[in-house]
């Protein structure tokens, strides 16, 4: 199985209303058994209410020698964070 | 002894039993990952093993739940012969169980309805677990049956061989009958329609076929087993026999 196995992608839920965040990956042949696979190992001390498994290969990452173009004409731009705002009171999760 | 602490007996042991078998293969699973999914599997059966222990233990009064699983015979133990039987190849260990999860997910739908409330309890418990067991079991029948033609063969193979130890799923003797007529227990031979089902449906995804029913062991419920219990229980047991004041 090995040789036919692929990596897949592990996405947990920790609770209704959350996002799913990524918490690993497993090998496995097929996506039932992906599931199944994260099933075991990522879930079994009650850590999650859903999975989500993603073929590795069909994640598109942005590549390293790309950083600066993506990212450095943010970094002198704060005025872009929303600061002026007051957080309410008893919000969660923002 | 008490009917209710053999019927009992009889469900725990055919968790323990199974469990030492899965326990087996921690460790030595095909992948990281069926290792730890087939050792889980084990844990779920002690743990099931233990609930069931706990309650015969109270029932009888004289013995642990330990003292039950450690320190019986070979003739004292009532688990289904199947439970038994080795792990073989991967695949022999997936047919074995796969017959077996698919009665005991039936069975403890049943028992989940019994009058025994902590009965009841138990089964309700323990059909979470027994559901995802016989989905694993059977994706995997499936996966090895339409897989190659030698995984086919081989799976079909096992099948065969343990065709012979699904008859005892369904005997009834006169235990099983005063814990069914006291609204306690379960109806094993009403189960047999659904498990063919279950059985047939999941071979045909597989391309295997369902063996005749021919000659069916038997015997497990008087305590009667084939060769291979007495060395799991040496193993198994061979500490808390070896030193009795050792402590978990």
């Amino acid at each position: 199985m090995t040789e036919k196995a692929t990596v897949w992608e592990v996405f947990i839920q920790t609770k209704n209303g959350l996002a799913h965040k990524h918490v690993g990956n497993v090998h496995a042949a097929d996506k039932i058994m992906a599931l199944e696979n994260a099933r075991d190992l990522y879930t079994r001390r009650n850590e999650g209410s859903c999975i989500w498994v993603v073929k590795s290969s069909e994640i598109i990452s942005s590549e390293s020698e790309d950083s600066e173009a993506f990212f450095d004409p943010s970094n002198d731009k704060m005025y872009r964070h929303p600061t002026f705002y007051t957080m309410p009171d008893g919000a969660k999760h923002i | 002894m008490d009917n209710l602490f053999i019927y009992i007996l009889r469900i725990a042991d055919c968790s323990l039993i199974l469990g030492q078998r899965m326990s087996e293969w921690c460790s030595k699973g095909p992948t990281l990952e069926e290792d730890i999914a087939l050792s889980n599997i084990g844990l779920d059966l002690f743990g099931q093993a233990n609930g069931f222990y706990e309650y015969a233990s109270k029932i009888d009064g004289n013995k642990s739940a330990d003292e039950l699983a450690f320190k019986r015979n070979e003739r004292e133990f009532f688990n289904y012969q199947i439970s038994e039987q080795k792990n073989g190849h991967f695949g022999t260990t997936m047919v074995r169980n796969f017959l077996r999860d698919a009665f005991k997910y039936l069975f403890y739908n049943e028992l989940s309805k019994s009058k025994d409330e902590t009965l009841a309890a138990l089964a309700s418990k323990s059909i979470k677990e027994v559901k995802y067991h016989l989905r694993h079991s059977s994706n995997w029948i499936i996966r090895l049956g339409d897989g190659t033609n030698e995984s086919n063969e081989k799976v079909q193979k096992s099948l065969d061989f343990l065709w012979q130890f699904t008859g005892e799923f369904f005997e009834m003797d006169e235990i099983d009958n005063k814990m069914l007529q006291e609204g306690i227990g379960v109806d094993n031979k009403k189960l047999k329609n659904e498990w063919n089902k279950i059985i047939i449906d999941t071979l045909n995804k597989g391309k295997l076929n369902k063996p005749e029913d021919g000659y069916m062991a038997s015997g497990s419920k008087k305590g009667i087993h084939t060769e291979h219990l007495g060395f799991l229980l040496a193993e198994m047991q061979y500490l808390p026999r070896a030193y009795p004041d050792a402590k978990w």
